[in-house]
């Protein structure tokens, strides 16, 4: 889910093929993967490079490569690494494959709770949650006296209460780079608010009371935190975690086990991890679930599928979450959850939906990303904003047919 | 030269040029013309999710794209004449702006690309003479030191030139980003509480001075190849005259470098109104953006993968036609002096 800035140069790690230990096959077809570089993926792709003859590339970009990676004829790759998010123009373009008859011969270790099912039939395998949800400094809160804020509000009552005590640089951490980073904040609290982003017609929804509403309250949020927050992606906020900078910040449940690696936190057990605050009080915890998994090519032989879908299911053994369970929520048997996951699973237990993908969540959700800055720098009101998103909408749903 | 002999020797650059520059300019300007959808229809699809329970799954209408029998998007193109170019300039928000009652120049910053557009200018015209004059000076201090120090004094002035554009942009806004240690130091002997990256204008001038430091070395070893050539002779005789320092510089060494000078902001004006890099690099999207970086935006798949390929082709065609708007003046100059000299 990390999204880094696209000018790092793609971060490109190609991992070396090893002896195969803890594979229990020697596989002989080549496969390559295209996966997310988050720690998750370190690890799964690690332990199917032992299978041999398995090439990993990892890549924060991965979803701008994917879709025509996968287009071509033959595919450019034969696994790929996906989220509910970005199997959407996979499943789009039919670029990816049932994988029914493999989960049959191979899948026995799976449980019914991985397969991602679209209209019948297996299109993925799910491997992990992923959540953003609250993260605060729990000795901080301690010492003045603040409880975990559950509701938004409360989040700035405390948020006040820190600034006043002088502890920290900026009481609050939050992704709000425009793109992807500054729209997940949004839709966050739009759906906390109530709102939907389109109606069942696809015409936009988002200038309505729960959008203004929620860009008020980012508002209200962004004076407590770091000037310079129109930058900030997941990293700069874990950074800043680990830095000590901030106290809290609605972070992704991915990053949790980050911020308590004594190689790069000085605050190891000192970061708690709660659910995501509500927007409204009695509401839903203000966030999306969403899951990470593996998808296999279609156009690729099947034999080259077989040997694909055989050595995903090698990394998705109870041996790797065995040996990387602060990795990440997996989904995978043998996974303890741990206090690094609390956040994530109550959020989800509070009953935060899963992330709406859709060929018109995807549009809207760029016309978002683009069009909430100048809302947060003052160029555009409130309503001004809206009503511009949603043209920018309107203009590419129009362009692309889903509006007529 | 025989008119045939010429023409064969030309001809292959002609075919290369053709088949290179002219051909993807005509596809792009073709691109701008034609809209290419997808095909939707409305289905009714169960999706299972993983929940932390067990599977929840749920039925709902949705878009999904037609996929023809090869497993293809069914697509539909057709003629939209100026329509990306009409939604990209917004000509009936300009003209409210600037009729009775309208906001002016303060609403057309809220579109995109007047905003890209007046950055990008500003961005041009002010790096423009900078670079120029900051050439120059370093082209004349080094040709005023003794030989044995111009070898390494060229090498360490060439450097910010080496250094790949995204990756000197990238060491500059860590020097400045957060508690970068220049804003760390700035902010020590000040005793203030600047952020950089917090404000637009902050931004807007590192992005100035990164250019200007990074493109002023080409400036300078273009003029300090040329101040080699400078006539002697007419120096020493204006010496003899008695022009001062400023004198010779003005009316001796400026005329000589003169269509250099021309040359290097041709290829300047080219390339800064391209800006691109700094966009990305110093992540000023919120607060900045440029005529180049509004294209590649477009071109950016979201989510699910839809690009706005018809805007982006005619937000490229704009930046042509900009381009040539700017290096019109200098074109012109240039084919008088010609003209004079034959």
């Amino acid at each position: 889910m990390l999204k880094k800035t696209l000018a790092a140069a793609a971060l490109t790690l190609m991992l070396p093929v090893s002896a195969h230990a803890a594979c229990s096959f020697q596989n002989t077809v080549p496969v390559k993967s295209l996966t997310a570089a988050f720690p998750a993926w370190k690890a799964v792709t690690g332990v199917m490079a032992e299978c041999g003859n398995v090439q990993a590339e990892l890549d924060q970009e991965f979803r701008k490569k994917q879709p025509d990676a996968f287009a071509a004829k033959p595919s450019l790759y034969q696994i790929g690494g996906v989220s509910n998010g970005t199997i959407v123009p996979l499943l789009n373009a039919g670029t990816i494959r049932p994988l029914d008859d493999l989960v049959a011969k191979y899948g026995k270790n799976l449980s019914p709770n991985q397969l991602i099912k679209i209209d019948g039939k297996i299109m993925a395998v799910a491997m992990m949650v992923n959540a953003q949800h609250l993260m605060y400094r729990e000795d901080l809160f301690k010492e003045l006296g603040i409880a975990p804020p559950a509701t938004y509000d409360e989040v700035l009552a405390a948020a006040a209460k820190i600034k006043a005590s002088g502890k920290v640089a900026y009481p609050l951490g939050a992704t709000m780079k425009p793109g992807f980073d500054i729209a997940q904040e949004f839709n966050n609290l739009f759906l906390g608010y109530g709102g939907t982003f389109v109606k069942a017609d696809n015409t936009p929804n988002v200038k309505s009371e729960a959008g203004v509403k929620t860009l008020e309250m980012m508002k209200k949020l962004s004076a407590y935190m770091d000037p310079e927050y129109l930058v900030s992606e997941s990293t700069f906020v874990q950074k800043q975690f680990q830095q000590g900078k901030i106290a809290m910040s609605n972070l992704w449940a991915s990053r949790a086990g980050a911020l308590d690696d004594p190689k790069e936190s000085q605050f190891v057990g000192k970061i708690a991890m709660a659910p995501a605050a509500a927007a409204m009080a009695g509401g839903k915890p203000a966030t999306t679930l969403w899951w990470d998994g593996v998808v296999i090519a279609k156009n690729i032989t099947d034999a080259e599928a077989d040997a694909a879908f055989r050595v995903a299911m090698e990394g998705l053994t109870e041996d790797m979450v065995k040996a990387n369970n602060t990795a990440a929520v997996w989904l995978i048997k043998g996974y303890v959850p741990s206090r690094l996951s609390e956040g994530a699973i109550r959020s989800a237990n509070g009953g935060a939906p899963n992330y709406p993908s859709t060929t018109a969540m995807g549009m809207i959700a760029a016309a978002i990303g683009d069009g909430v800055a100048d809302f947060m720098t003052g160029k555009k009101t409130a309503d001004k904003a809206l009503e511009d998103i949603e043209a920018a909408y309107t203009t590419k749903a129009k362009e692309q047919g889903l509006l007529k | 030269m025989k008119n045939r002999t010429f023409a064969m020797f030309v001809a292959p650059s002609v075919l290369l040029m053709l088949v290179f520059i002219a051909s993807p300019l005509v596809s792009v300007l073709f691109q701008s013309v034609y809209g290419t959808r997808g095909v939707f229809e409305q289905v009714q699809v169960e999706t299972c999710m993983p929940g932390f329970l067990g599977p929840s799954c749920k039925t709902e209408m949705r878009s999904k794209p037609i996929l023809d029998a090869s497993g293809r998007r069914v697509t539909e193109t057709a003629f939209i004449g100026l329509d990306a170019y009409r939604s990209l300039l917004q000509p009936d928000v300009v003209a409210k702006a600037f009729s009775a009652g309208g906001e002016g120049w303060a609403a057309l910053s809220n579109i995109d690309f007047y905003k890209a557009l007046r950055f990008t200018l500003t961005f041009t015209l002010i790096t423009l003479p900078l670079v120029i004059s900051l050439g120059l000076i370093i082209a004349l201090a080094v040709d005023a030191t003794t030989k044995s120090l111009r070898g390494p004094l060229i090498f360490v002035s060439l450097l910010p030139f080496i250094v790949t554009p995204v990756i000197g942009a990238l060491a500059i806004r860590w020097l400045f980003i957060g508690d970068g240690i220049l804003t760390a130091a700035l902010n020590w002997m000040f005793d203030s509480k600047i952020a950089m990256f917090a404000q637009g204008w902050t931004i807007e001038l590192l992005m100035l001075v990164y250019r200007v430091w990074h493109v002023a070395p080409f400036a300078f070893v273009v003029f300090y190849a040329s101040l080699q050539t400078v006539d002697q002779d007419t120096l020493e005789s204006a010496v003899v005259d008695g022009a001062s320092r400023f004198e010779r510089l003005r009316y001796v060494v400026i005329p000589h470098l003169m269509p250099l000078i021309v040359f290097v902001a041709l290829i300047h004006l080219m390339d800064s109104y391209r800006v691109f890099e700094e966009v990305i690099g110093f992540s000023s999207q919120a607060h900045r953006i440029s005529l180049q970086w509004l294209t590649f935006n477009f071109l950016t798949p979201d989510e699910t993968g839809n690009r706005a390929v018809t805007r982006a082709s005619a937000s490229s065609v704009l930046t042509m036609i900009g381009i040539v708007l700017l290096l019109i003046p200098l074109l012109i100059r240039t084919w008088r002096d010609r003209k004079v000299m034959r």
